[in-house]
């Protein structure tokens, strides 16, 4: 969990008043992004939000710890999604082989031959581009399911990799496997977008 | 190199990149990776695509929280804190 996240959870446990606010308007968006990107309907992301915010503020006395606090209103929400039944519009479910999300060796195997792009290209403020948001956002959904939960805790959330398991009911070491997965996955698709922006770009510089 | 060292690499750079790994592991991707291009490269754009991760925000966003929902959480807040004093 992030420190800004912390600093949230200290103020909500503490009393203080505007932390209740802080609380409703950063856990809304987190709670509506991980439901939407889970479970794919919009109305149904709206209600898991709500809906888990009910229920976190219904038990809120139980939690003394303010690190716990993140994981536990994602388990909530993770419960929550899971009884939305609606079959994702995403990805279907599948496993992700590792040979092919790792980079290809040329026909006589030589390493010199894989074909990784400029990423030395990347703008500094790609994650605020619309353009890279949208291919991100592509790319998470591309995403089986299993995979998609690991990724959008552990990285998007960045909840630890024992956070994680916890609210997925699921062991440490299946967590670093699909974590590892969903990231190349991720990796591959920008690689790709990369690789075609700047065969763009200078396909255009070419023809001036 | 060998293609199967790049392979066992390859696999283990998550935990590599978010130091969960054992120190003689480290020192053996490093090892590695002091001696090869294009792990180094790979390991670059693995890092840099999950910056890009972190704090994702979807263009979709929540409609605004109607008063009244706002309200009864609020009421809830107040009654679990009532509770825990």
């Amino acid at each position: 969990m992030s420190q800004t996240d912390l600093n949230v959870a200290e103020r909500l446990l503490s009393g203080d008043p505007e932390g209740f606010d802080e609380f409703v308007e950063s856990y809304r968006r987190k709670l509506f992004q991980y439901s939407f990107l889970m479970c794919g309907h919009r109305e149904d992301a709206e209600e898991v939000a709500q809906e888990t915010l009910m229920r976190v503020f219904s038990n809120l006395d139980q939690l003394r710890d303010p690190q716990s606090l993140k994981s536990w209103v994602f388990r909530i929400a993770k419960n929550e999604c899971l009884m939305k039944r609606r079959k994702s519009v995403f990805a279907p479910e599948h496993e992700l082989s590792l040979e092919d999300l790792h980079p290809r060796a040329g026909s006589g195997g030589e390493l010199q031959k894989i074909e990784i792009g400029d990423w030395s290209g990347l703008p500094d403020d790609a994650a605020q581009r619309s353009e890279y948001r949208r291919i991100i956002g592509e790319a998470i959904r591309d995403l089986p399911e299993t995979y998609r939960a690991v990724i959008l805790l552990r990285d998007v959330e960045e909840l630890t990799t024992e956070e994680a398991a916890s609210v997925l009911d699921i062991s440490t070491d299946l967590v670093k496997t699909r974590l590892h997965r969903a990231r190349l996955a991720l990796r591959q698709k920008l690689d790709g977008y990369l690789r075609s922006e700047f065969q763009r770009q200078s396909e255009e510089v070419s023809h001036g | 190199m060998a293609n199967d060292d790049c392979a066992g690499v390859f696999a283990r750079l998550s935990e590599y990149l978010d130091r969960e790994l054992p120190d003689l592991s480290c020192e053996e991707i490093e090892r590695h990776i002091s001696d090869c291009a294009p792990c180094v490269q790979f390991l670059e754009s693995l890092r840099k695509s999950i910056d890009l991760t972190r704090g994702f925000s979807a263009e979709e966003q929540p409609s605004p929280m109607p008063d009244d929902v706002r309200e009864r959480l609020r009421g809830l807040f107040e009654t679990a804190r009532a509770r825990k004093r």
